[in-house]
């Protein structure tokens, strides 16, 4: 009797130790993208550490994450179409959907139950709660001529919209998806030569979509749909020849400073600053190489820059106020990514062909850490989940 | 006989042009890079090139690389789409950072397969 009695105490302590997780929040991790071995390092951000790994993600190469309301749960959306559901504190795959060919990113709704996925084959934007990851609604991006297209720079929007652009046709596209079985769809035609990318103003009022076929930009006013889209910045780089790119710039995650934006230049070793009043371009700023991020630190006067190849081993920093570079920083070869915590004390850049990530003191300028991973790509901090646009 | 090695671009241009026809393409005498170098090319491809056509070579903005894409394919244009870029579309030139004899064995290992990354 004595004797079961030790075992059944055993046996309840051995279960403990194997149900009992400390209790933890999710507000200061994040994953980061090892996009070659298809998996997703979790990472603290106050630790600085690598808290493990999930693998079995497919096909990652320029993959993007958006992360529910809660921040427990990242969508992780591949290129070769798979979208998956991680559970952050678990460390482990909840639900994996292949729904399409080819993807390249997505969105989730401003009150967090749907995902919308946009993808490259077939064309179109397709739409899944949050929570079982089933499919509610499809959007084929069928141009004006008739012609399925890429989507590309697809955003969430107050009122449960999307906006996207077709990148083969050069239209944006508006999806209110209050009622996901019905969505109403507003189509702007003949905007540009190829919409590459996409972003949403911090106010929630403004899409851009920047041309990659033309020097200049398309704007939307979310407020105004009937205005419909204004070209804005035409032949702003007049004058001065273009350069090859060998990396498309993002516009996600732009430098505001007062009504000033910071975007990157097609083509050019520059940073073009635009007035968000007149929409005009207000200055240009020379850099390192052609940028590919600019992001704005938070509550800093500070907006730091990337670069395509072959440039792509230095980051620098720009001060908002003069718009003079003030730091050129080399963190590793192959620099593609930038990621704030969320008041700024800190950025991590992911070094792919160097194999780590380095995380920097934004006050100093100074290395804190580094960290081992494998080609990284994108970094994701949780705190996105309150950010409209992703 | 091992294959001569290649050093110039208008010597290969000039043997694929009279050569005899293969599989309904021009035969090119390709040269495998030596073993580092051969290294930054995959790397390069996967990477950079992957950028735009995926790092598994499956296609993004730029279209699929696969053998499957590729099959048909004239290789000596294809070698030229990779050095000189293409006009109207997103495709830059990649002269600066590779000869003739490298874009002609990337093309040939994209047709048969890519290798990965060691």
């Amino acid at each position: 009797m004595r004797s079961n009695l030790f075992v059944i105490l055993f046996a309840l302590f051995a279960l403990q130790g194997c149900a009992t997780q400390p209790l933890r929040g999710t507000g200061d991790l994040g994953v980061v993208v090892e996009r070659d071995s298809g998996k997703l390092q979790i990472v603290d951000t106050t630790a600085r550490t690598i808290l493990g790994e999930i693998s079995g993600l497919g096909d990652l190469s320029h993959a993007t994450v958006v992360f529910s309301r809660d921040q427990r749960y990242a969508y992780v959306f591949g290129r070769d179409g798979g979208l998956t559901k991680v559970d952050i504190l678990r460390r482990r795959i909840v639900k994996r959907v292949l729904q399409s060919g080819n993807s390249i990113g997505g969105a989730i709704s401003q009150d967090g139950r749907l995902i919308a996925a946009a993808n490259y084959t077939p064309g179109g934007v397709k739409f899944f709660r949050s929570d079982t990851l089933a499919q509610v609604a499809d959007i084929p991006a069928i141009g004006a001529d008739g012609k399925r297209s890429k989507v590309v720079g697809l955003v969430s929007a107050p009122g449960d919209r999307f906006v996207f652009s077709l990148y083969n046709a050069g239209e944006i596209w508006t999806a209110d998806m209050k009622a996901p079985a019905h969505p109403v769809i507003h189509k702007f035609t003949g905007v540009g030569k190829e919409p590459y990318d996409g972003i949403i103003t911090p106010d929630g009022r403004y899409y851009l979509a920047g041309l990659f076929g033309e020097d200049g930009m398309a704007l939307l006013d979310l407020w105004h749909l009937p205005n419909g889209v204004k070209r804005i910045l035409n032949g702003y780089g007049k004058g001065s020849r273009r350069l090859p790119v060998y990396k498309m710039p993002h516009l996600e995650g732009w430098g505001f400073y007062k009504h000033y934006a910071f975007v990157p230049a097609v083509g050019h070793h520059e940073v073009l600053v635009i007035d968000t009043d007149t929409w005009r371009q207000a200055g240009v700023i020379p850099t390192y190489g052609q940028p590919v991020f600019v992001v704005g630190q938070p509550y800093s006067r500070h907006i730091w820059v990337d670069f395509a190849f072959p440039d792509n081993g230095a980051i620098q920093v720009i001060d908002a106020p003069t718009r003079r570079v003030i730091r050129t920083l080399k963190p590793g070869k192959g620099v593609l990514f930038l990621e704030f915590t969320p008041r700024g004390e800190n950025v991590w850049v992911s070094a792919r062909d160097s194999n780590k990530l380095v995380v920097y003191d934004t006050a100093t300028f100074r290395r804190v850490t580094e960290l081992p991973s494998h080609k990284p790509s994108g970094i994701f901090f949780t705190p996105r989940a309150y950010k409209l646009g992703w | 006989m091992p294959p001569k090695k290649i050093t110039t671009g208008l010597m290969v241009l000039m043997l694929s042009a009279t050569l005899p026809l293969a599989h309904g393409a021009p035969a090119q005498i390709i040269t495998s890079p030596p073993p580092a170098r051969r290294a930054v090319l995959i790397d390069m491809v996967r990477e950079d090139c992957g950028s735009c056509h995926g790092s598994r070579l499956t296609g993004g903005l730029g279209p699929a690389l696969t053998p499957q894409a590729l099959k048909g394919k004239n290789p000596i244009s294809l070698k030229d789409t990779i050095l000189f870029g293409r006009p109207n579309t997103p495709m830059p030139p990649w002269n600066p950072f590779m000869s003739n004899a490298e874009a002609a064995w990337i093309v040939n290992r994209l047709m048969k397969g890519f290798p990965h990354a060691q």
